[in-house]
This record gives structure tokens, sequence and C-alpha cells, in this order.
């Protein structure tokens, strides 16, 4: 079995999860990773997207982010959520108002550089929504 | 002197008051608690927001790809007040404190011949401030529909203070809330968010151990995405705070009148017996008297 180590997942409004686990893949800005234990430091912003969790029991686990970043040390990980809810509790119409809004962002933007960041903020929506949609 | 009847019209009054602030008092109690857990569950964000932001500002060591929301425009002219209270009244001294403390901070800018802007959040803040400086409100967000209080709401006005930032409407921007310490005691405080203050730097020495990180993308876009962040993520304390604070004030206040209350019926009591015994003598005597002349 591999080893373990210490996750959290915290949104602002309340402590998520605070385990001991395996392994746990997240949807990192420039790809996505998996954590295990005895990783090296870094320090990431996270996408909107799906973080899974591999607890020591070897259950697995799956949350929906929207956006954050993680803090990676060897002795623990710990992921700062804007907001994250569990896979089985995600509300489809709050997923479509958020995209809806993400949409608005899009055609309202002033500039360039707002305008592709609200687009690529949408595309990673549209993903999620997408990789939801059997579950 | 007032009649029996007045009396005891006081009395029912009274009593009736009573069971208003006590059930005011329970309710305030239930509410504190939830509050609290709130508070409480939101801390652990803010602490890891805090240490991975000091990580991050000494790996950058303030260099010159700090974003402007953390060095500030360099002036400090314009200043912009944050300054929150709660929706509803009835709590004690809990909004008049934070108002005066806002106040006392106005004068001393106004007087230093500075430039000073005011967001409102709740509704009792506004209605102290509008008397004195209702020239210098910009704005004031109503909370009164919110039933629980989400991040997104700090948020919200996280943009805007950061829009207006943006737009170059302030320099330097402080926060005014209640900071709660316990049920009976409640702490207004200032708290300056843009530019962080350097309380953050300190944070960072304290833990100069911190590992060397690598970053993705760079620490500078990191950081832009972070500060934004931690701004939100201060107000949401500072409501939170203030939530907790309005109700432990409430509670206080509430169980002070339910006991005055008490007091009163007691003392109204005790002259509304005297009369009636009084005038029970008054009659014997009479009878006996008329008995005696007979």
């Amino acid at each position: 079995m591999a080893e373990a180590f210490k996750f959290e997942l915290v949104s602002p409004e309340r402590l998520l999860v605070s385990e001991q686990v395996e392994s746990v893949v997240i949807p990192g800005a420039e790809g996505e990773m998996t954590v295990m234990a005895q990783h090296a430091p870094v320090m990431t912003t996270i996408k909107p997207g799906v973080v899974t969790v591999k607890a020591a029991g070897g259950k697995e686990d799956r949350y929906v982010v929207f956006g954050g970043f993680a803090d990676i040390l060897p002795s623990g990980c710990t992921l700062l959520a804007e907001s994250a809810v569990h896979v089985n509790d995600i509300d489809r119409a709050d997923l479509a108002r958020r995209i809806q809004d993400a949409k608005e962002d899009a055609a309202d933007a002033k500039d360039d550089v707002a305008r592709s960041r609200a687009e690529q903020f949408l595309a990673q929506l549209t993903t999620l929504e997408g990789a939801l949609l059997p579950a | 002197m007032a009649s029996l009847k007045d009396l005891r019209n006081r009395i029912a009054s009274v009593k009736a008051t009573q069971k208003i602030t006590k059930a005011m008092q329970m309710v305030a109690a239930a509410k504190l608690r939830r509050a609290q857990e709130a508070a409480e569950a939101a801390r652990p964000y803010s602490e890891r927001m805090g240490a991975v932001l000091a990580n991050i500002t000494q790996a950058i060591g303030g260099g010159g790809d700090a974003p402007a929301l953390m060095t500030g425009t360099g002036r400090d002219d314009v200043h912009l007040l944050i300054v929150c209270t709660a929706e509803r009244g009835l709590c004690g001294g809990f909004n008049s404190q934070i108002a005066r403390l806002a106040r006392d901070h106005i004068r001393r800018l106004l007087a230093d011949g500075k430039q000073v802007k005011i967001i409102c959040v709740g509704k009792k803040g506004f209605d102290i401030l509008r008397r004195d400086y209702g020239s210098l409100i910009l704005e004031r967000v109503d909370l009164r529909e919110v039933k629980t209080l989400g991040f997104v709401n700090a948020d919200a006005i996280a943009r805007k203070v950061i829009h207006l930032f943006n737009e170059g409407g302030f320099d330097i921007c402080t926060l005014f809330y209640s900071q709660f310490k316990s049920v009976i005691s409640q702490i207004p405080t200032a708290q300056q968010i843009i530019p962080a203050a350097p309380a953050s730097a300190a944070a960072a020495t304290g833990n100069g151990a911190a590992a060397v990180y690598e970053y993705e993308p760079e620490p500078g876009e990191i950081l832009s995405d972070l500060i934004p962040r931690n701004i939100a993520v201060q107000i949401f304390r500072a409501l939170l705070e203030n939530a907790a604070g309005e109700m432990g004030a409430k509670m206080s206040a509430m169980d002070n009148a339910t006991r005055n209350a008490g007091d009163m019926i007691n003392r109204l009591s005790i002259t509304y017996n005297r009369q009636r015994q009084a005038q029970i003598t008054k009659e014997l005597i009479e009878i006996i008297s008329g008995a005696e002349a007979l």
C-alpha cells in the first residue's frame, strides 16, 4: 500500500475534507496532476474541475471545485477552493447558472485579455459539465 | 398617585415586554450558536490563506512584479472605509461602537486633509454615519435579505472594492468591523486591507523555515489571483465575526432588558400590594368608625 499523507479540502464556508489519503488528483491550471506522499513543494492555481481523493482505506471520493489553489508539501496537501461540493451533491441548476454567468462575462469583456480569460473559464466550465453529465 | 387599575395595567404591560425580550434573547442565543459555528468553519480557510500568502510574498521578496493591490499606489490621499455593521438594532452598543470608531477615524483623516469615501455594509452603520458624513458615502450594501451569509456576498463587495481601486478611486482601504472575542465582549476593529497590511510580512518571518516552492504558473500570476481572493476572504471573515458579535451583543442586551423588566415588575407589585393594603385598611377604619358612631 502506498504511503499516506494528509489532505485538506477547504472552502471559505467550511472544511470539507481532512484525512489521510493515498493520492489526490488535482485539476491544476496547467494540467491535471496526481499528488502522492513526499511530493515536492508546489503551489498551483486550480481550474474548475473534479478532485479525486483516494483515501488511505482505498475508498475513492470525488469533489467538484470551482477554482482556487493548492499548496502541496511533502507532508501534506491543502486545497483552498473558492467553492467545493461533493460530486453527489452537485446542483445542476447552479452549474448551469455559472455557465450562463461566464457566457455573459465573455460577452461583456472590454479588452482582449479579459475576453480570452472569460472564454477560457467558460470552456473549463463546459468541460466540467460534460464530464459530470454521465455521472 | 396612580390608581390600582393603572398599576395593574402597568404590570401587565411590563410583563408583556418581558416576554418579548425573553423570546428575543432565546432567538439570539440560537442564532449566535449558528453564527459562531459559521465563523469557526470559515477560520481554517482564512488561516491557510494567510500562511500561503506569507509564503508567496517571501518568495517574491517584494520584487517589482507584486501587484498594486498589495503594494498600494504609493500615495495615501484618498481613503476608502468599509464600515460593517448589523442590519438590525436592539443589540446594545454594538453598532454605535463600530460607527464611533469609524467616525473618529474619518475625523482624523479629514483633519489631515485627506479625502474620505465610505461604503456601508449594513443599515445601522449607514443610519449613524449618514447624519454627519452623508455626502461621503458612496454606497450602501444591503444584506437584509440574506438569510445565511455566504462567500458570494463577501465576494460581491470585494469585487466592487477592487474595481474601484483599479479605476484609481482610492489609495488605502480600511475595513471596520467588530471582532468577536466572546459573547459579552466584541471589540470594534479597524483593519487595513489595501494595500495588504505588513502583518502578513511578520507572519512570513514567523515560519522562516518554509519550503522552497515550485510555482505553477509563475508566482506573480498566482499572487495576482490570490490577492483579490484574500480581500474577499478578509471581508467574509469580518462579516461572519460581525454576525456572531451582533447576536452576542443582542443576547446580552436582551438578557439585561429581561432582568430590568423583572426588577420593574417586582417594584410595581410591591407598590400595588401596599396600595391595596392601604385601601383595605382605610375601608375597615371607615366601617369601624361608622359602627362606633352608632
